[in-house]
């Protein structure tokens, strides 16, 4: 379908339409910061900013989720049958997501979807009736790197429409059969909006000067990467904490819990990070990543390994910097690739 | 669309412990819903997740075979907070089942050949699954001559005698039932598995070995099939990771790219050697 | 006084001095980070490795949390850049018998004061800043689309405001001169919002405080008297803590964590500074340490020889708060 143009005055219909039958989520300043909450009048909306504190991956995979109940009552036989957790009852829509967090998701069903045995119900549910109207990045951060992962500032991949901002009004791209109804009515873009748009992309890209290189990692051994010298020094300053795993919108790793209250029991998921000494440790004390070495090693090795590996070529990290922004000792995630890739 | 997430609910129809230091425990399940025994289709090598209200979730091996019905076959280590509740359940009690997960041993690509079993201590579980189904009439004419070894430290650590007894009794078996210290009224093979393995010498042409024990056992038994000529790509071992989601997801036990739980556990040597030794 | 710059020279010359005449095997300082006021924890093992060190008021991580950590049979002997805290901070790991006095050789300097940067940002909402340099007593921030001159006391990290004690407590060599002691703040302001609120106000800022919290542990992990192999919130057998997001549970997180650090707690601010988002839990660690000074007249980590309150029994105790 062409793309078509929304005047910046009729945005109030456009999120009115995406209201009618969704929830609409949008980035917010909240404490001076870009955050994801619930957008509740149009001028919350924010246009101008690098991206959200943190990524929006909880929307699919919430930091904590119940996944099932049961009546603690071992007399109560059906009570201890556990029972799943309804599913999301209101479609939702996100706006102005960006395209690296859109990119991250379409990575992450990968992962959470791969065949009959395989497909989390759970984020599944939520991906199928969340809606990804994503907004192109025009000034990307000095800590970006998507144009190396896979992606890019003007990126479509994962999103169900790409919003445009091209000063006066914006320029609407649908991308998916859920969003066609968005586009109804709107007039066509103009050859000078369509090269307009071009423009900003090709100067959004080019603005981009971080890059990092993955065709040695992907040409070499996985023993070959895994004994190289570099991970003494990488892990040197490492915390161990899980903000690099927290923040990052494809990190996916997580828990599962009993919990129980008396008679009311539940089965819950808690985001996990590979960087817990916890994480590996066997029943018999045995630990396979039992050094900090082990763990920091691993997180490199999952993104820009074994994930391309067995993902075709897709990359567990889309470039948005938020762990190079956040990682309390700065290991800049590109350094690191960098140094797989030399 | 299913939740695979979601436990099939059991019933416990027996329990028994299943050697002298009380530590493993024995457990045949019943499904309380005769359409999810249809739906749990398996074979040997794959494991389940024993799901516990309250307590959490177990991967374990199944030790029973399809050719034996719809009842699954357990054996638990009591060693965490979830096998340790499993161990004071009683028969009659309800619980999950969560699977069948990851890969079988390779019985289809096994066909017309020699097989050697190795198994030392509790990790014979999902081998007795194998022997059962290898000694089914359907399908062994299917294969040369079969070998199993197994080893415990005292008779009374040995899992399964009903079956291996029987065994013992078969001529299409070559079963060597070994423990590692002689002890008044135990009539059988004496010494460690590497050294039983030596002794039997199998002959690597044309056939698989699948060895499954503790560490310690797999150091010594490696060499002793190293020297008498087999590659890394017939033999076949089975991998423990602590794990959660079981179905490739949650991320906590791959060894290397390779999941243990969906791409595993069972994986050639050949395999291993390429991958860092994470288990 | 000398400038961040001119000690940061003073570093690398005594760091390369160290490792060429072979007294220690790594010297543990700062780098200059990939993005703006963040320096990153750097391990100089040769005299090449050692023109890496720099200094700076943008050095917000507490080094001794190195020491503690490190792989058993890598570098022995360690010298160590410490300004007050984190000499502080040995003292008190030495009392732990985490570490012995010969290992370190402390390479002692007065705090600047180091700079927050959740403040810098708060300055320029939303905007993207590329790069910041100290000038002075001014910090010149750059960002996509401006640059501004900010005057560095007014995003001087509160602890560092606070502070009692910026020079080291002890030392092997002084880098630079001393500095006044204080930056003038009064650490018990810091607690007192606590002292006025009633309990269920109490229970209602704590919960605003901590209500962002990840539990990514990197408050915890940044902290050098959180060295326990197996952390309370970690244990599993049995399970203290649960793992959700519930506010129970991340309550029983902060709260028995600050505990642990009684009578301990330097004030160093690494948490703080080390939290994706934002969280000022020295809001409850500056309460413990006002009643640790208040009850047992202990500020901690100042001398080798004074005994930890919480470790002893003495019969005068107060105990008034047992109820």
């Amino acid at each position: 379908m062409a793309d078509k143009i929304l005047a910046k005055d009729k945005l109030g219909e456009f999120l009115g339409q995406l209201k009618k039958d969704r929830q609409v989520f949008g980035p917010q300043a909240v404490e001076g910061k870009a955050q994801w909450a619930p957008l509740q009048a149009e001028k919350d909306l924010l246009w101008e900013f690098s991206n959200t504190h943190l990524s929006p991956k909880d929307f699919f995979f919430p930091q904590t989720e119940c996944m099932m109940r049961f009546v603690n009552q071992a007399s109560d036989e059906q009570g201890m049958i556990m029972q799943a957790e309804p599913e999301l009852k209101q479609a939702r829509a996100l706006v102005n997501i960006r395209p690296c967090d859109a990119k991250a998701m379409q990575v992450l069903d990968l992962i959470f979807v791969q065949d009959q045995m395989t497909d989390d119900f759970y984020w599944r549910d939520k991906r199928d009736k969340t809606l990804l109207v994503g907004l192109a990045c025009n000034d990307p951060c000095p800590t970006c790197f998507c144009t190396s992962m896979n992606c890019g500032p003007h990126s479509s991949t994962g999103l169900d429409a790409l919003l445009v901002d091209l000063g006066d009004k914006l320029l609407l791209r649908t991308l998916t059969d859920k969003a066609q109804a968005l586009a109804e009515g709107l007039p066509e873009a103009a050859k000078a909006d369509l090269a307009q748009a071009a423009g900003l992309k090709k100067a959004a890209e080019e603005s981009i000067t971080s890059r990092v290189g993955m065709d040695q990692v992907n040409a070499r051994e996985v023993m070959d990467l895994y004994e190289a010298g570099l991970w003494d020094r990488v892990q040197e300053s490492c915390l161990n904490c899980g903000t690099c795993t927290y923040c990052c919108p494809t990190c996916h790793c997580f828990d599962i819990q009993d919990e129980v209250q008396g008679t009311i029991g539940r089965r819950v998921r808690n985001w996990d990070n590979c960087m817990s000494w916890l994480f590996t440790v066997h029943g018999t004390g045995h630990n396979p990543r039992g050094t900090k070495k082990d763990r920091v090693r691993q997180r490199f090795m999952h993104k820009f390994k074994y994930i391309p590996m067995k993902r075709g070529g897709e990359i567990g990290c889309v470039g948005c910097g938020r762990c190079v922004q956040l990682c309390p000792v700065n290991i800049d995630v590109r350094r690191v690739v960098n140094d797989m890739n030399a | 669309m299913r939740n695979t997430y979601i436990p099939y609910p059991v019933r416990i129809k027996k329990a028994e412990l299943a050697t002298e230091d009380k530590q493993l425990k024995t457990f045949l399940l019943e499904f309380l819903n005769p359409e999810d025994a249809q739906a749990f289709d398996y074979m040997p090598g794959q494991f389940a997740e024993l799901s516990v209200s309250g307590y959490g979730e177990i991967p374990i091996g199944i030790a029973s075979s399809p050719t034996e019905g719809d009842d699954l076959l357990f054996t638990v280590n009591k060693v965490g907070h979830v096998s340790t509740r499993m161990h004071n359940m009683r028969e009659g009690d309800v619980m999950g089942v969560r699977g069948p997960l990851g890969n079988s041993y390779p019985l289809k690509a096994m066909e017309g050949k020699n097989i050697v079993i190795v198994a030392g201590g509790f990790a014979v579980t999902t081998l007795r699954s194998t022997m059962v189904w290898l000694l089914h009439p359907d399908h062994r004419d299917k294969y040369g001559d079969i070998t199993f070894v197994y080893g415990a430290r005292t008779p009374g650590l040995l899992l399964y005698g009903d079956e291996w007894r029987q065994w013992q009794q078969r001529k299409d078996v070559n079963c060597a039932i070994t423990i590692d210290r002689a002890v008044e009224g135990w009539d059988g093979m004496v010494g460690f598995v590497p050294a039983v393995c030596e002794q039997l010498a199998p002959k690597p042409d044309n056939a698989v070995a699948l060895i499954c024990g503790p560490p310690v056992m797999i150091r010594f038994t490696q060499p002793v099939f190293d020297k008498l000529g087999w590659q890394p790509e017939q033999i076949i071992m089975s991998l423990e990771n602590r794990m959660k989601c079981g179905i490739g997801i949650c991320g906590r036990c791959n060894v290397g790219p390779e999941y243990v739980c969906k791409d595993g556990p069972v994986f050639t040597k050949a395999q291993l050697d390429k991958l860092p030794k994470e288990y | 006084m000398s400038t961040t710059q001119e000690i940061a020279a003073q570093i690398r010359e005594a760091a390369k001095r160290l490792l060429s005449e072979g007294k220690v095997d790594c010297v543990i300082g700062f780098a200059q980070g990939t993005v703006p006021m963040r320096e990153y924890p750097y391990f100089a093992y040769t005299p090449e490795e050692a023109e890496n060190l720099t200094w700076s008021r943008f050095c917000c991580n507490n080094l001794s949390n190195f020491l503690v950590r490190r792989p058993k049979g890598q570098a022995d002997k360690v010298a160590i850049v410490a300004q007050g805290c984190v000499s502080r901070n040995i003292v008190g790991l030495i009392k732990e018998n985490q570490i012995t006095r010969e290992q370190v050789y402390i390479l002692g300097v007065a705090s600047p004061g180091m700079v927050d940067r959740n403040k810098v940002q708060a300055l320029f909402p939303l905007k993207t800043i590329t790069e910041v340099t100290e000038d002075g007593d001014e910090l010149i921030v750059k960002g996509l689309g401006f640059e501004e001159r900010v005057p560095t006391k007014k995003v001087l990290r509160q602890n560092c405001y606070t502070c009692v004690m910026r020079n080291p407590v002890i030392k092997d060599e002084m880098i630079g001169e001393e500095s006044a002691p204080t930056h003038g703040g009064n650490i018990d302001k810091v607690a007192a919002p606590w002292e006025k609120l009633a309990p269920e106000e109490r229970w209602a800022a704590f919960q605003e405080t901590f209500k962002d919290c990840i539990r990514c542990y990197a408050c915890r992990d940044a902290c050098p008297l959180c060295y326990c192999h197996v952390c309370f919130v970690d244990e599993a057998r049995p399970q203290w803590c649960g793992k959700t997001q519930d506010e129970a549970d991340v309550a029983t997180f902060h709260i028995l964590r600050a505990f642990h650090c009684a009578g301990r707690c330097t004030d160093c601010g690494a948490c703080e500074s080390a939290c994706p988002v934002g969280i000022k839990m020295r809001k409850l660690t500056s309460m413990i340490e006002k009643d640790i000074r208040e009850l047992y007249g202990y500020t901690p980590g100042m001398d080798l020889e004074s005994q930890p309150p919480l470790s002893v029994y003495k019969p005068n105790d107060p105990q008034e708060f047992i109820k």
